[in-house]
């Protein structure tokens, strides 16, 4: 989120598509009420269900399943149509007057550069047009032909009203009422926020709903504001965190990124990474890569990393892919290219796509080891529950260990939300029999390991054998101890480089922020975004003076806010050229002349004049992008796609499958099912009563919702004889289930390009182990295909075929 | 700054505090004809349930379990979200759902109701209860079931206007909403307005309530809900248990929730021992074996109130809907 | 009070026979006749209080966990309750029908107690000591990562990958603990290395 969740009650308009807030996050959604009661707020909500969050809406919209680019683009569309822009906002803050180079183009559904056999783009033509300086060429009047915001027009023009509604099967009327809400947002004293979640990420297209949705904030000058903003509701309690801490295959902390084959050394790995600012006098803040790529080799491997050996770079693996993402694991695994495979927390059994695959991937395992609180089903993935989960257990070679691991109540540390405050807490309980903390467990093998490499050597010991570990007890590192690390902290004496003489910091005082550290091995931080949670001034994340002045929703001293406590991203544009606040009642930060002064922590140099520098620092340019380069692989602008499994073909272009550059492994293609043989749009979500496959374990929430079921329209209903609360059977090309049918007015049929398409809805609670009813998920029927730039999977368009049916065998509880 | 009342202003404490609410704030006692007046008025209370802001997520019926240490069965799906399926021992509150499309704007509208104990200002429960000190009403609106007493009988399911009452087949005593009373007792809130995510609950003194209800009926009305009012039915005396609903003028939409709702004219009668007497005479059959073999040997119901019985049954549209099976 | 005539007291006699059909006639008329009227005791008194964060979805709700014993004084602990924190900005008290039922996620009786283990082919899980299935899954691990390491690519360019063990983070765990899994998975060089940020 760039907003926070209190935030949220300062906005005119919460558009909650891809997302379904009151259901999965109900006490943020709480923040949609207030400011509906209190501001007189409106809330659409566009989703092809009528959901809860649908039942508190002013207005609500059906869109099919993965049309959502064309929707938003639709809008986009209609604002630049009606003159409906943030002009000032638009031209100053955006890459709009920014001059693209000839060459780059889009037609029949593709941008320039398009190989069918690589399945990729050549992006080399989507860049700025540059001068003799490196600067990118820009044409502040827009009057250019290629300047980004003509190309934009062009590009967005052919999402009429009708286009959209031949695509997403929204009524053209309930489209217009829903763009021209949107577009009064486009007042610098309205304000629209954007609630979003796995309904858009989880598309082979997932990044281009988002930048969709994100183009359209930023013609509207939305972002930056209070009450505005982009906000992913995300997923898990840390799941901002493990993001932010680089728990991904192809990431570092803080955003670092794993180097490459391409980059052989420490110094091509730098090259590409000097980020200069693409427009005189930006910030571009990711010129301070070294210092924290450095500080971070130093919390690694310690005395260990000298400048001689590059900070011990090749004690980073080199990938030789863009990231073994999960959906790669699995294809490895069925190719018996995977030997052991470790789960923390995880039960890929029913949250991975194909479980078919899935199971057959974890059967050809040497070794599985899982630790969690509690059982979970792949930990079992062995083991027979009839048709619930119907395997030969004595084929199954795979070494198991479930190991039981303490949860919340039992332990400490800070866990960061989706607004990015990294909250504190405190054990309560005493772990249930063995239990043991996750530190202590990777400890004890990461210490037997370590014992055998100094035992026996092997291969490349040395970053097992030089991994700093200088805990009080090194078999179970403490989380305050670790937090420390986190923060970073000076190794030797920070001098002032003005005046030598004076020592900013000494040795082994932990840093105030990540301002101070430096790219000579003088300072340490395992993640530098976070750095400033426990400085000297002691662990910020356990601060608890919920004071908020003046009632703005930013809790200042509340816990800990990355990056620097600052709790609204690109905060610096909440106001305009000079630095006066869009909105006076909504001020966030304002120029006083000399600096700047307000409710945040500024998102730029605190004395950075007005004119001067733009408000997205992160950015070479200065300004935000609706031109994106060839930063994503799939276009520099969205573009409406279909699913890979989608009821009707891309209009733009019928040949197109899915997303032309979404990965495919060749063992995949043959289960991709037509509209011939599955002829139903399913899609998977959340329910309220339940959170993922942990709460059928509990009593109350098994109660609430005992068992899995199907949702579908009383037409598709009548058509196939189902009646409400009898057995279905439901299946893809890939898999079948058995569920309980939901006849409901919620979902009705759409038409889209002409032809009437159903819906049918599939919750993914339920599994073979707990306190609720045995069930199945989506999972046995989704597709193995990921999203183009960063494979997370398409759970959310797939096609089925549904029938009467009868209840599944093996449902007693063992 | 949130100005909605809320229950959530402080936390519970966790020092020991005596009960600020006991015998002598009882001001009806069931089968009770000469109680002592209380000692003090305590200032009315009551629970304000904003339909129109309810998202239907459950938080009410899960706060409810686990504060009230009660245990609902894992049921099954039967095509529908209620969970359980109905009002059980177990369960005191329960959301309600309908998919209700207006005719109006022929749009689809979503109302979920969370149905409970309504805390009557005049109790059909306790007024059809024949057991001594069964059920009580403190002078603060609350209506509480004292369960030491309970005969089991059954009674106050058929007393009660909104059918809520539900006998435990277990202990054979009748369950429901105490409004928490033991958090009432010591300054807290209900358990299910504390954790009502949009605090679609609230909880404060009645006559808050209905300012705060005013506040949102007004914004309902500004959004298009011309006929958005308060629930809080003269029938029954008013309720502690009120509700703001977008269609005040169709209570009905709302899962059945009663236009009008009334004490059974039966009930309202009942005078000594016709009472007990014309409550077998209706037929009722939640009663336990023994009890019913009391009854049964009655021969002193009057020809009116047989004849009144016969009617309630007969035309059941008139009456509570009867009991479900699971609990005769 | 007569604490005695208790509800099966009343049965009984009623089944007796007793031939008046007025309750009062057996002696239920007087208010003293049956339990007076009280509210259950107040079940938070004279527990534990610590502030804790749900463990669910990431709008973090503030939550105060009631246990009877003081876990950080080296008491045995167990959780009474747990109920939204009216002092959090966030959830201001509030909690969903999976915040408000947490306790019976912490006391699930599918809670795991004791490390299990499944030889290859078996069909069932056996208990296995801390010990011995750490030492176990160290030498799986380390004779997997010694024959499958990659040193160097085909161009000799140094690459130290191991991807033939993967391994998934927990996101629901702490930064701290995340770090610590950080700091041993990738210096073991495991590349095949998610979380749940990618589903």
């Amino acid at each position: 989120m760039t907003n926070a969740w209190t935030d949220i009650k300062n906005t005119d308009l919460v558009v909650v598509m891809g997302g379904n807030a009151a259901e999965a996050h109900p006490c943020g959604f709480k923040w949609v009420t207030e400011a509906k009661a209190h501001r007189g707020a409106k809330l659409i909500v566009v989703d092809p269900r009528f959901t809860r969050t649908a039942s508190v809406s002013d207005v609500y919209a059906p869109i099919r399943q993965g049309s959502d680019i064309a929707f938003l683009l639709g809008v986009i569309n209609y604002c630049i149509q009606n003159d409906k822009v943030q002009w000032e906002y638009t031209k100053a803050y955006t890459n709009a007057s920014f001059i693209v180079k000839e060459g780059f183009g889009y037609s029949d559904g593709l941008f320039s550069g398009y190989s069918e056999e690589k399945r990729d783009y050549d992006r080399s033509s989507w860049d700025y047009e540059f001068d003799e300086n490196g600067f990118a060429r820009v044409d502040p009047t827009l009057e250019h032909p290629r300047c980004v915001w003509n190309l934009l027009k062009a590009h967005v023009a052919a999402y009429t009203p009708e286009m959209v509604e031949r695509i997403c099967g929204t009524p053209k009327a309930k489209f217009l009422q829903i763009a021209q809400m949107i577009a009064e947002c486009s007042s610098p004293t309205k304000t629209m926020t954007s609630m979003y979640a796995l309904g858009w990420t989880q598309h082979s297209h997932g990044a281009q709903n988002i930048r969709g949705m994100a183009m359209l904030q930023l013609i509207l000058g939305n972002i930056g504001v209070r009450g505005g903003g982009m906000n992913a509701l995300r997923g898990h309690s840390n799941i901002q965190g493990l993001t932010d801490m680089g728990l991904m295959s192809h990431l570092l902390t803080g955003y670092l990124n794993m180097p490459t084959e391409r980059e052989p050394d420490y110094a091509t790995y730098m090259r590409s990474r000097q980020f200069k600012p693409l427009r005189p006098g930006q910030t571009s803040y990711w010129q301070n890569y070294a210092k924290f790529m450095v500080s971070f080799q130093k919390a690694m491997w310690g005395d260990a990393a000298t400048a001689e050996n590059d900070w011990c770079y090749h004690h980073i693996p080199k990938l030789d892919v863009p990231a073994y993402d999960i959906l790669r694991m699995f294809e490895l695994m069925n190719q018996g290219k995977v030997n052991g495979y470790i789960c923390q927390g995880f039960n890929p059994v029913l949250a991975f796509p194909n479980r078919g695959k899935v199971v057959a991937g974890l059967s050809k395992l040497k070794f599985l080891i899982t630790m969690d609180p509690l059982e979970t089903e792949t930990a079992r993935f062995w083991e027979n529950h009839g048709d619930f989960n119907d395997v030969d257990t004595k084929s199954i070679q795979t070494e198991v260990f479930q190991l039981p691991s303490i949860c919340f109540a039992e332990d400490e540390g800070s866990l960061t939300n989706s607004g990015r405050w990294l909250q504190w807490f405190w054990p309560a309980a005493t772990p249930p029999g063995q239990a043991r903390a996750d530190t202590w467990i990777m400890a004890q093998i990461f210490l037997r390991m370590r014992e055998l490499y100094r035992k026996e050597g092997g291969a490349f010991p040395d970053p097992v054998l030089k991994l700093s570990w200088n805990y009080h007890n090194p078999g179970e590192p403490e989380p305050e101890e670790l937090a420390r690390e986190i923060n970073g902290r000076a190794l030797t004496d920070l001098r002032d480089p003005n005046d030598p003489s004076r020592i900013i910091l000494a040795a082994g005082k932990q840093v105030v922020n990540f301002s101070q550290l430096r790219d000579d091995g003088s300072t340490m931080c395992g993640c530098w975004i976070y750095s400033g949670c426990f400085n000297e001034a002691g662990n910020n994340m356990a601060r608890r003076d919920n004071y908020d002045p003046d009632n703005t929703g930013t809790h200042p001293n509340w816990t800990y806010s990355w990056p620097l406590n600052r709790r609204t991203l690109y905060n610096r544009a909440s106001a305009d050229l000079d630095g006066k606040p869009w909105d006076p009642s909504r001020k966030l930060l304002e120029w006083d002349g000399t600096k700047w002064t307000g409710y945040d922590v500024p998102d730029i140099a605190p004395t950075a004049k007005p004119r001067d520098v733009m408000p997205f620092i992160m950015n070479q340019e200065g300004s935000a992008r609706l031109f994106a380069r060839g930063m994503l692989r799939d276009g520099p602008f969205p573009a409406h796609m279909e699913p890979f499994e989608s009821p009707i073909a891309n209009p733009f272009n019928p040949k197109l499958r899915g997303n032309p550059v979404a990965r495919i492994f060749a063992s995949d293609v043959a289960q991709f099912g037509t509209s011939e043989e599955f002829p139903y749009a399913a899609t998977s979500y959340r329910l309220t009563e339940h959170f993922h496959y942990w709460t059928k374990h509990n009593r109350v929430n098994a109660a609430l919702q005992p068992e899995f079921f199907v949702e579908l329209s009383e037409e598709l209903a009548k058509e196939k004889g189902i009646a409400p609360g009898s057995w279905v059977r439901v299946w893809s090309k890939r898999g079948s289930v058995r569920a309980k049918a939901v006849v409901t007015k919620r979902i009705r049929p759409l038409i889209c390009d002409g032809k009437t398409v159903h819906v049918i809805g599939i919750p993914l609670h339920w599994g073979f182990i707990g306190a609720a009813k045995k069930g199945f998920g989506p999972n046995s029927l989704t597709p193995f295909v990921g999203e183009a730039n960063i494979e997370t999977p398409g759970y959310k368009a797939f096609l089925v075929n549904i029938e009467p049916s009868t209840a599944p065998k093996g449902g007693v509880v063992a | 700054m949130i100005d909605s009342p809320r229950t959530a202003v402080s936390n519970p404490p966790t020092q020991p505090l005596a009960s600020n609410l006991g015998p002598g704030d009882v001001v009806r006692r069931s089968a009770t004809a000469d109680l002592p007046p209380p000692g003090r008025q305590l200032t009315e209370v009551a629970k304000l349930i904003d339909v129109s802001k309810c998202i239907g997520c459950k938080a009410c019926q899960s706060a409810c379990i686990e504060w009230n240490d009660t245990h609902p069965g894992v049921g099954e799906n039967v095509g529908i979200y209620e969970n359980p399926h109905d009002l059980t021992e177990n369960m005191f509150t329960l959301m309600r759902f309908t998919e209700w499309v207006n005719p109006e704007t022929d749009s689809l509208e979503w109302l979920i109701r969370k149905d409970g104990c309504m805390h009557c200002a005049d109790p059909g429960c306790l007024k059809a209860c024949p057991a001594p000190g069964a059920i009580v009403q403190y002078s603060n609106g609350i209506v509480d079931f004292i369960h030491e007493n309970c005969i089991g009988c059954g009674y106050c399911v058929k007393g009660c206007p909104f059918n809520i009452p539900r006998i435990s087949k277990a202990d054979h005593r009748s369950y429901k909403c105490t409004l928490c009373s033991d958090r009432v007792a010591v300054g807290q809130g209900p358990a299910c307005a504390k954790a009502c995510p949009t605090q679609a609950i609230v909880f404060g003194t009645k006559e808050d309530m209905k300012k705060h209800a005013a506040g949102r009926i007004a914004d309902l009305k500004s959004r298009g809900y011309a006929n958005a009012g308060l629930y809080d039915p003269p029938g029954v005396g008013g309720t502690h248990v009120m509700y703001v609903l977008h269609h005040a003028d169709k209570p009905h939409i709302y899962a059945n929730l009663p236009d009008d709702p009334k004490i059974s004219p039966l009930v309202q009668s009942w005078k000594g021992v016709t009472k007990y007497v014309g409550i077998a005479a209706m037929g009722f059959m939640a009663v336990g074996s023994m009890i019913h073999g009391v009854f049964a040997r009655a021969n002193r119901v009057s020809h009116e109130d047989e004849a009144h019985a016969e009617q309630l049954v007969e035309n059941p549209a008139k009456a509570p809907p009867p009991p479900p099976e699971e609990r005769v | 009070m007569n604490m005695e005539l208790s509800r099966r007291g009343f049965l009984k006699a009623a089944g007796a026979g007793v031939a008046a059909t007025s309750l009062g006639a057996m002696g239920f008329g007087e208010a003293e006749a049956a339990i007076q009227a009280h509210v259950r005791g107040f079940k938070l008194a004279s527990t534990t209080e610590t502030r804790n964060t749900c463990t669910y979805c990431s709008v973090a709700c503030g939550i105060i966990i009631y246990s009877k014993g003081d876990v950080r004084k080296g008491e045995k602990a167990e959780v009474v309750h747990i109920e939204g924190d009216a002092d959090h900005p966030t959830n201001l008290g509030t909690l969903c029908p999976k915040g408000a039922a947490l306790k019976d996620f912490v006391q699930a009786p599918t809670r795991l107690r004791q490390p299990m283990h499944r030889k290859p082919g078996s069909d069932r899980f056996e208990p296995i000591s801390w010990d011995a299935a750490l030492d176990r899954i160290a030498r799986l691990m380390k004779d997997d990562r010694d024959a499958n390491f990659v040193a160097t690519n085909a161009a000799g360019v140094p690459v130290n990958r191991w991807a033939t063990t993967g391994m998934l983070a927990a996101s629901a765990t702490t930064n701290e603990t995340a770090w610590a899994t950080f700091k041993v998975a990738k210096a073991l060089g495991i590349v095949g290395f998610d979380n749940q940020a990618r589903v």
